[in-house]
């Protein structure tokens, strides 16, 4: 026999949507391209994802895409505004603008990139974890959790930022440290409804042990609404490191992070409206993608409005 | 004896709130035999149960298994014996999860080799053709669910299954369908079933012997031989059974709490 | 509006709801005529009972659109109806009881209140003589202690209680229609059987015409008049109810010979096989 099972029986979208996967690599696939089936049809999500994969290209790309290097100064070229040569202007040292925030959504992008993969992680763990055991471990870890959360996120990153010194990655692991409590009480929260779920129950009733069903089979139902959560929390993530590089605690000079940019910009903000405007329309644009992303997520995983 | 339990006390919250939701129960079940535990919803019967399996580890007396005598913490081995099927079919499967992957977690808690084999095996055992094997919940009807919840708990090849109202979510017509397929695999495999149910008729129809719960009490305990003929003692358990018989004005009025 | 103009005539009733693939039919064409009597609609879950009974007040839930050719109560078109009139109708003329009580009571109004409120809306009864209505329903519905209960939370009732509860809300404006959604599936067989009770008293008290929905066959048989047995959105059959035993489609024998019955020795059931033929051919009651 040489017949293999994996073939696509007519095409690749009945393969997908089939009713009957042949195996463990098709059930997955139909599962994804039935969420993007769904996230397609919003549009205003399908934007955001298109944004944010320009921000990624774009970064990636910064060296070839920029037209001029984004240290390099012309002091005679100070503060021109936009024009053939420099389509969004040059700043105080005769930078061009554009170049800099090509190159500066280098920084955006890792800054995201690690929050992303820490502090919804940690959430992850600790809320699963306190949302299982419940009890005293509950009590603890909640308790952790209240007191990061009762303090304003900025203020404790400025403490953070101010006790390890300025600098962009410090920056990051103040933000990182001051964004996972909401993800552990969101984990916990679901961890709650689907804790004395009879699936739950099956489980232990196998011989499964503890950590095996928080990873197995809790973490998978929260990582949903984690992403969204995730998601939608990246604008608040570029606006704080921008609020951070803006107060000259986060990225140092010369770096082009786009919160600097703008502090940079402000002395001449009436004058030269571009210097600052610039960055700032930059980072409205990018959290805007995020926005809509993390909303169009929501609807494809976490569909509880059905 | 395959399932002894004496005395079995459960006793949930605290203080003024304390509900015994289960008072004093003594029963046996035999080494394959079918044993059906009925009465109302609220009388305890899911409790005795998730206390025999090892999910509820909050009781006093004694519960042997096997002629083991049982804690409140089980060892591995102990799920391996005995296994039990839930009532919603809907809740009881992990909604991200095949049932590949539904029926491969057994096998890889364990440690059993030969996957593959076990898992088609099972499969075809419950009436499941391979078609299913890679299937989400989600596409699948509340009968083939809980044909998937059985196969769960056969991967393991139990001696003992606990079945909580396997049936209660399902159309007749499904109904009659799973209770053949228990009937089948009791035979089969030399099962002993403890099946959990408000249905006399189904207990009828797939148990030996039954007991009757109320409040948490064990009110009686019979043969189906005495069920079908209307043989039972306690007025509690003839009420019951003359609520099984459809609507009549005349009885509705007759009945009155048990306490 | 003439009186003796039937109940209720449903005329080719259908409901639709879009799908990805087009529209799918939940209600393909049901027909039937209602006296004061209890009709039965039985069927397996899915088969269009609730749509069925829901169309009839105009409650399915949107995106669904009902269509029919007649839909009218004593003689009044249920379609054409403004919603203002609909509004008049739901609740004073027609009931409809759901299977949970729980989604169905104001969880932050006293069972009594909302009682009470149920009969000032229809009749605008001064507070006191609502109250004192609302007392004698909760009594008719056998609640023991009604003073007690008319100032309990849902939260604080039972669920077979909280059934009873509902039925007295629905039933204090007197409808002359009840629409009852598998009013008693989630109760245990003693209250299910005095709950039955309480509206077969109504029906026969009060001359009210009642639809019961419900997947049990047997109970339907031994409490209503007349049944509809449905299949994938069509009335396959219907019958007297005393004649169910006697019912000639395969469907309705499928599923009455694959009921358990205590008196019957074990053995394995007669299994339903389903004929793609059902799905065609429907009987125009
Ligand atoms: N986890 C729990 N916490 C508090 N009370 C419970 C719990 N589980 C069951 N009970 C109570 O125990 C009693 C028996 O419940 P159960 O065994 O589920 O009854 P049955 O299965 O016969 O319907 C009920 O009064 C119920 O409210
Ligand atoms: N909101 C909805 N969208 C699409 N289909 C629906 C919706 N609600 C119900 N249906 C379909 O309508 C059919 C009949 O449903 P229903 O009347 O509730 O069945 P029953 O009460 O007999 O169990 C079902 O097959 C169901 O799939
Ligand atoms: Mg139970
Ligand atoms: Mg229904």
């Amino acid at each position: 026999m040489t017949a293999r099972s994996d073939i696509p029986p007519a095409g690749w979208r009945d393969w997908l949507t089939t009713d009957t996967p042949q195996s463990r690599t098709q059930a997955r696939l139909g599962r994804a391209w039935a969420g993007w089936t769904a996230f397609r049809r919003n549009r205003l999500a399908v934007a955001g994802l298109l944004i944010v994969l320009a921000l990624v290209v774009v970064a990636a790309l910064a060296p070839v895409l920029a037209p001029y290097h984004p240290y390099a100064q012309d002091l005679n070229g100070r503060l021109l505004p936009p024009s053939l040569a420099h389509w969004l202007g040059t700043d105080a040292f005769g930078r061009d603008i554009l170049s800099r925030l090509i190159h500066g959504a280098r920084l955006t992008l890792m800054i995201v990139a690690l929050v992303a993969a820490t502090a919804p992680l940690a959430g992850l763990a600790i809320g699963t974890a306190a949302g299982y055991f419940g009890g005293w471990v509950d009590t603890v870890l909640m308790r952790i959790t209240d007191i990061a959360l009762a303090f304003p996120k900025l203020i404790l990153a400025l403490a953070f930022v101010a006790a390890l010194g300025p600098g962009i990655e410090n920056a990051v692991i103040a933000i990182a440290i001051t964004s996972w409590p909401p993800y552990a009480r969101i984990a916990r929260a679901e961890t709650l409804t689907v804790r004395h779920a009879d699936f739950i129950s099956a489980a232990r009733l196998q011989g499964a042990s503890s950590l095996r069903i928080i990873l197995g089979h809790i973490m998978p139902l929260c990582v949903a609404s984690l992403i969204v959560r995730t998601t939608l929390d990246m604008a608040g993530v570029i606006l704080t490191a921008a609020g951070l590089g803006f107060l000259g605690l986060g990225a140092q000079p010369p770096l082009p992070e786009w919160g600097a940019m703008i502090a940079n910009g402000r002395q001449y903000v009436l004058e030269q409206w571009w210097v600052a405007a610039m960055p700032g329309l930059a980072i409205f644009i990018v959290s805007l993608g995020f926005n809509l992303l993390g909303d169009g997520l929501r609807d494809v995983l976490d569909p509880k409005g059905d | 004896m395959m399932i002894d339990i004496q005395d079995l006390q459960i006793r949930f919250g605290q203080g003024a709130d304390a509900v015994t939701a289960v008072d004093g129960v003594t029963l046996s079940v035999r080494e394959g035999e079918s044993f059906g535990l009925v009465g109302e919803s609220g009388s305890g019967k899911s409790t005795v149960l998730r206390a025999v399996s090892g999910l509820n580890d909050e009781w006093t007396g004694r519960i042997a298994v096997a002629g083991t005598e049982q804690g409140a913490k089980r060892p591995r081995g102990f799920y391996k014996l005995c296994q039990m099927v839930f009532q919603d079919p809907y809740g009881s499967l992990h909604p991200r999860h095949t049932v590949d992957r539904i029926l491969a977690e057994p096998i890889a808690i364990h440690g059993l080799g030969d996957a593959d084999a076990r898992i088609v095996r099972v499969l075809r055992d419950v009436g499941l053709g391979p078609a299913f094997r890679f299937r989400y919940p989600h596409q699948l009807s509340g009968g083939q669910r809980q044909r998937v919840a059985i196969a769960r708990a056969l991967v393991l090849e139990p001696r003992v299954l606990l079945l909580d109202e396997p049936t209660s979510a399902l159309d007749v017509s499904v109904q009659a369908e799973i209770l053949n397929l228990l009937r089948r695999l009791r035979a089969e495999h030399g099962l002993t079933l403890v099946l959990v149910t408000h249905n006399l008729a189904v207990v009828a129809n797939l148990c030996d012997r039954l007991a009757v719960m109320n409040r948490g009490r064990l009110v009686e305990e019979m043969t189906v031989e005495e069920l079908r003929r209307g043989a039972a003692r306690e007025p509690y358990t003839l009420q019951l059974l003359r609520a099984s018989q459809g609507y009549d004005r005349a009885t509705a009025e007759s009945f009155r709490d048990y306490a | 509006m003439t009186d003796d103009a039937p109940l209720l005539e449903v005329s080719n009733l259908r409901v639709a709801f879009p799908t990805r693939t087009g529209m799918a039919e939940a209600v393909r064409g049901v027909s039937f005529t209602l006296g004061r009597e209890k009709l039965g609609i039985v069927g397996e879950s899915g088969s269009g009972k609730s749509m069925t009974g829901r169309s009839i007040l105009r409650l399915v839930p949107p995106p669904g659109r009902v269509s029919a050719d007649r839909l009218a109560f004593r003689g009044e078109d249920l379609l054409a109806a403004s919603p203002r009139r609909l509004r008049d109708i739901r609740g004073r003329r027609i009931a409809m009881v759901m299977q949970d009580p729980k989604y169905s009571l104001n969880p932050v109004m006293t069972v009594g209140r909302q009682i009470a409120e149920a009969y000032r809306v229809h009749s605008h009864a001064g507070a006191a003589e609502a109250k004192r209505r609302a007392l004698e329903m909760l009594a008719a519905v056998r609640i023991r202690d009604p003073e007690r209960v008319y100032d309990r939370y849902p939260h604080e009732v039972s669920g077979g209680m909280g059934q009873r509860i509902m039925i007295a809300m629905m039933l204090i404006p007197g409808p002359d229609l009840l629409i009852a959604d598998e009013p008693t599936s989630a109760l245990d067989v003693t209250v299910q059987m005095q709950v039955l009770a309480i509206l077969d008293d109504l029906c026969s008290q009060r001359g009210m015409g009642m639809i019961f929905v419900s997947h049990d066959l047997n109970l339907v048989a031994s409490f209503c008049d007349r049944i509809l047995i449905m299949y994938a959105g069509r009335v396959v059959e219907s019958c007297r109810a005393s004649e169910l035993h006697t019912a000639t489609h395969p469907y309705t024998r499928g599923l009455l010979a694959s009921l358990p019955r205590i008196g019957e020795p074990p053995g394995d059931l007669p299994v339903l096989s389903r004929d793609p033929a059902w799905l065609t051919a429907g009987l125009e009651a």
